[in-house]
């Protein structure tokens, strides 16, 4: 029964439940309003909770496939670490990491706060091969796995390293991760042995049913796929901007949650007309002699 | 001999892991041991390069079907390799203008750098998007009301689609604030919170079980699969 309904017809309705809204949203320039769930807040709060001048580290697990869904949460993390004045400390489990960082870094720090200086107000230690046995040697020796950073320099000329020698030494530590090693080996391997750091982390969705079981225990705070971005935008947003119009590359994951919506509606709509020919073929079938 | 070695490294390491956590004085060597790790990881990059070699180049000769994504891979391995272990393009760093290879092979600007950009970035996120088209056509082909817990996946799915959309607080943000539960946003905060995590942490603890006794099971040499045939 399914046959009599070519696929590329559910792939070009797809292709336009997508496509219109961000049509939609690059003319209007509007986006839907956003209201925090508790673990999108939370992220929210662990920040706004440390004082000026804290360290932060903060590990870029993902790459150019899962940026649609990251890559916002990335930007809107280092927008509120630098607009509070926190320093972070970039690191990478996967080894496209440092490059989304750096892209990262261009696309906030040197546009929106060009006094901040590398290495002391932030920088970029690269990648690091190991997967969970990076983590594990950093909750004892971080200079060991991130002797020098992205450029070279050795971290114990960085002012911004001075004092920590473990992953322990920051207050919070923030992972966006696309799977492994990822939010899950954070938690086994570093919350799960330092009960005083606080963990944040910004996940995809399919990552999300996993890394929700160690929410709001071992892991302070979760941004649930676009839609936790998103959330976390708006609180983000409000705090900064104010009434003010917010630049449109912090408004990337709300910007996307149009498309998101229809494309959920287009997915329910399949899947009611899917067994409606289900039922209807049974019923067909029972009456047949 | 060889096996007696290989099982011997087996249970110093796992046993210098085990008690790290316990004994301070453990911690330095539980570090050695992950170092070990980190360059055996390393080397088993040559191999898996060697292997993917090896295959594509007998899938090659043979001119089995798909010779020809076979091609494709090979080149595509080989010239990532040329451009990255050769530096191609590598612009001199500051601090070393004079020395040609200073610069990190994928500065900007380099021809690793390029190939990141404009070759591996739109293909994994093209590979990534397709996905939606796939999940759409699937889901009006199998997702069927069958029997109870198929009608209960089917509903659940729903409230979490809607719920994580501008959708649900559409549909159900009218509903006063004694019944705020039911809206739809909140319904799938509490599915998540709730029924996923009880389901998921079910599923770590029995998988954290299942390591810890395989675990016991390589270090006392009771499990030999690792060192291959029937060993």
């Amino acid at each position: 029964m399914s046959g009599t309904l070519d696929r590329r017809w559910i792939y070009l309705a797809m292709m336009l439940a997508v496509a219109l809204p961000i049509l939609w949203n690059g003319v209007t320039g509007k986006t839907f309003p956003e209201s925090p769930t508790p673990p999108s807040q939370a992220c929210f709060d662990a920040i706004e909770a440390l004082p000026a001048g804290s360290r932060v580290l903060v590990s870029f697990d993902y790459d150019p496939a899962s940026e649609g869904e990251l890559a916002p949460m990335a930007t809107t993390f280092l927008r509120h670490l630098m607009h509070k004045g926190l320093r972070p400390v970039i690191i990478a489990l996967w080894p496209l990491g440092p490059t989304k960082a750096e892209e990262t870094i261009a696309n906030v720090m040197k546009v929106d706060f060009p006094d901040r200086v590398s290495g002391r107000d932030y920088v970029n230690l690269g990648f690091q091969t190991g997967n969970e046995g990076v983590l594990k040697v950093i909750g004892t020796d971080f200079r060991k796995q991130f002797p020098v950073d992205r450029s070279g320099t050795p971290v114990d000329r960085l002012p911004i390293m001075e004092g920590i020698t473990k992953v322990g030494d920051f207050p919070l530590v923030i992972t966006i991760s696309a799977g492994y090693p990822g939010g899950k080996e954070w938690v086994q391997y570093v919350s799960s042995a330092n009960p005083g750091l606080v963990l944040l982390a910004g996940v995809t969705g399919v990552q999300a049913s996993q890394v929700y079981s160690y929410y709001p225990g071992q892991l302070r705070g979760m941004l649930a796929a676009i839609k936790g971005a998103a959330e976390y935008e708006a609180l983000v947003s409000a705090a900064i901007d104010g009434d003010r119009v917010t630049a449109p590359k912090y408004t990337e994951a709300r910007r996307r949650m149009a498309p998101q919506l229809f494309g959920h509606l287009l997915l329910i709509a399949l899947i009611v007309i899917g067994n409606a020919m289900y039922f209807a073929q049974r019923r067909c079938k029972a009456v047949a002699p | 001999m060889s096996r007696s070695i290989a099982l011997l490294i087996c249970l110093v390491g796992g046993l210098t892991m085990l008690v790290s956590p316990f004994l301070p004085m453990a911690t330095g060597w539980a570090n050695e041991v992950t170092d070990w790790f980190n360059i055996l990881a390393a080397m088993a990059f040559v191999l898996g390069g060697g292997s993917l070699l090896k295959v594509q180049l007998m899938r090659l000769s043979a001119r089995g079907p798909g010779w020809g994504y076979s091609a494709v891979t090979l080149l595509a391995f080989v010239v990532t390799l040329w451009v990255g272990l050769g530096k191609v393009g590598v612009v001199a760093d500051a601090s070393a203008p004079a020395v040609a290879w200073s610069g990190k092979p994928d500065d900007e600007g380099s021809a690793f750098w390029w190939i990141y950009l404009y070759v591996m970035t739109p293909i994994t996120s093209t590979l990534f998007a397709v996905l939606a088209f796939y999940v759409a056509s699937a889901a009006f082909r199998a997702f069927r009301a069958k029997n109870l817990e198929a009608t209960l996946l089917l509903v659940t799915a729903f409230i979490i689609l809607l719920g994580r959309t501008f959708a649900g607080v559409v549909l159900t943000g009218w509903l006063p604030d004694w019944a705020s539960g039911l809206r739809l946003e909140n319904l799938a905060v509490t599915i998540m919170d709730v029924f996923n995590t009880a389901g998921n942490r079910a599923i770590i603890i029995g998988i954290a079980l299942g390591v810890a006794s395989t675990g016991i099971r390589l270090m006392l040499g009771l499990d030999r699969s690792y060192l291959g045939g029937d060993a």
